[in-house]
């Protein structure tokens, strides 16, 4: 199994990101934001950081990059896309997830150990947990207040596309304390907090940030079967 | 050259941190009666010939304002 991780200019946890992969147990293939090749991969992660230096709004670019055309055309047939941070930002910016991104309410960059709670596991990248399970990974960002209209929202919730929710303090004042979202297919997820920062006891606050990546391979063998 | 100009502001509905740092600032420059502040982008845009209205606003629709939290509004502007 091959899963994508892009590098935009500008990508800092393409890295990380690619070293989640290979724990988890799969190839990790960098992919060029200028190369519309995909390689053949199996699942595509969309890292964080700050595409493009976040110029204009966060994702606003590197929606418009050549490796994003073929992204979004590939989620459409099925591909698993991922989106971390800046990569959620990227996602909601090309239009396959709703909502938008925008400043912390309080202004403040929040870099911290973060509990979330699984509300829905029934993605292509979170069928290893269960339902109502708590875990902490690491968040960091400036602009990861989750808003979208209350229609969506209501939307997001009925259809059971609310991926997590975080618990204790809202680090950025998202909308109803949104976390990840889903598309209605279940393949296109994007987080804000970081599952590729806690993959190994050594470096992370926890190992919860591997099921994503687990959850994943798993969905792909199971399509492969 | 002829220029278009595009302002793009946050809608209404959305919480704009950013002026509501700058209002509370006010008070310490001894302004009051400020009763909100909120803060959008200018963007200016020369064409090498005349300005292409229709061409700016889907400029401003597809990049400069994201519409689900952004409005924008398109003027041109004639230059001394």
């Amino acid at each position: 199994m091959k899963i994508g991780v892009v590098t935009f200019p500008g990508s800092l946890d393409d890295g990380d990101a690619r070293r989640a992969v290979r724990i988890a147990g799969a190839e990790a293939v960098a992919l060029w934001h200028a190369d519309p090749d995909l390689h053949g991969v199996d699942a595509v992660v969309l890292p964080g950081g700050f595409s493009y230096g976040d110029y204009l709004r966060c994702g606003a670019i590197a929606r418009f990059a050549p490796v994003m055309t073929s992204i979004i055309d590939a989620a459409k047939g099925g591909l698993p896309v991922l989106g971390i941070c800046n990569g959620f930002q990227v996602l909601c910016e090309a239009h396959m997830l709703p909502g938008a991104l925008a400043r912390n309410g309080h202004l403040h960059f929040r870099n911290r150990d973060q509990g979330l709670r699984l509300e829905s596991v029934d993605s292509r990248w979170t069928s290893e947990f269960v339902t109502g399970q708590e875990i902490v990974i690491p968040v960091k960002n400036g602009e990861g207040r989750y808003v979208a209209d209350t229609r969506t929202l209501d939307a997001l919730e009925a259809e059971g596309r609310v991926v997590a929710r975080y618990i204790g303090e809202n680090p950025n004042g998202s909308l109803r304390d949104i976390a990840a979202i889903r598309n209605e297919a279940g393949n296109v997820v994007g987080i804000m907090p970081h599952p590729e920062h806690a993959v190994e006891e050594l470096t992370g606050p926890s190992m919860d940030g591997l099921g994503f990546f687990t959850s994943v391979l798993k969905s792909m063998a199971g399509a492969a079967a | 050259m002829a220029r278009v100009v595009v302002d793009v502001m946050l809608k209404p509905e959305i919480l704009d941190p950013q002026g509501q740092a700058v209002a509370n600032a006010l008070p310490s420059l001894g302004v009051d009666g400020v009763t909100a502040v909120r803060i959008g982008k200018r963007i200016e845009i020369d064409f090498a010939g005349d300005p292409d209205i229709e061409q700016a606003r889907q400029i401003a629709d597809k990049l400069l304002a994201n519409p689900v939290i952004e409005t924008f509004t398109i003027r041109t502007e004639s230059q001394l």
